[in-house]
């Protein structure tokens, strides 16, 4: 039941993408009632996604970023 | 004296970064002022050609982001200018009232509420934006790529590691760093957190 840190932190960025299991999310939930450090750093990486969440932030993806390069390059 | 020389460092221009380095920051920008996606890109996609062409009158006294994002602001402002010359679009419709047979104080419905956070909430979000993007800016290269993948584009796992060519605990690996670099500089850039 007893996680490493290291494990924690790699738990604990799944859980924030919603990709961790059930199993995954208990022994977390362990280690952080056990764990000051990781348990801070849970709360700011949570803040983290909230505020990622709250600036609705908007991106190109990566083939819309191609296009635009090669449409750059034909114009020069 | 040595200082004022340093800090006024000639900016110079590099066009074939522009679109990994700045096409997100101002897309972001254009998105949260005509919103519409697709109008965003064309507006971004147009700043880059504007861009290069007056390139030559790039003084290098302003930052390549600032100059572009200057640039993007006359496209916004072009693009309103297109649609409103359009007949009937410039008519504005005023309604005071959504049921004219409402009853009572309808005066008091239409000012707006002293307390209401919801106006300062869509300028905050947008400098929020502007911050997070700002971060990113500075992380490196492929871990910038997988953060953006992941968290803006919502791409899963396991397509994200089939496109880089990558394993999964090499993602997390990189997500992990991302995000440590990232509450470092939003914790100075942005006090929330």
């Amino acid at each position: 039941m007893m996680i490493s840190c290291e494990k924690a932190t790699i738990l604990c960025n799944k859980t924030q993408y919603g990709e961790a299991s059930f199993l995954e999310k208990l022994q977390l939930k362990f280690h952080l009632f056990m764990c000051k450090t990781c348990s801070s750093f849970s709360k700011k990486n949570t803040e983290l996604t909230s505020l990622c969440q709250k600036a609705n932030l908007n991106g190109l993806s990566t083939s819309e970023k191609e296009q635009m390069k090669t449409a750059l390059q034909k114009k020069d | 004296m040595r200082l004022l020389k340093n800090s006024m460092v000639q900016h110079e221009l590099h066009p074939d970064n522009w679109v990994d380095n700045y096409a997100d920051y101002l897309f972001n920008y254009a998105v949260g002022r005509v919103s519409d996606s697709e109008i965003a890109k064309d507006l971004v996609q147009e700043t880059f050609f504007a861009g290069l062409n007056s390139a030559k009158n790039y003084k290098g006294d302003a930052a390549e982001r600032t100059w572009l994002i200057a640039i993007l602001k006359r496209k916004v402002i072009d693009y309103y200018r297109k649609i409103n010359s359009k007949k009937g679009k410039a008519e504005v419709r005023m309604n005071y009232s959504n049921g004219s047979d409402s009853e009572g104080d309808w005066l008091e419905e239409q000012v707006a509420d002293p307390f209401s956070t919801l106006e300062n909430d869509a300028i905050e979000n947008e400098e929020l934006g502007s911050a997070i993007y700002d971060c990113i800016g500075k992380l490196p290269k492929k871990q910038a790529l997988v953060f953006n993948m992941k968290t803006i584009q919502g791409i899963s796992t396991e397509d994200i590691c089939k496109e880089l060519g990558i394993n999964p605990s090499n993602l997390w690996v990189m997500i992990h760093r991302a995000r440590t670099a990232l509450m470092g500089c939003l914790n100075q850039n942005w006090f929330n957190i």
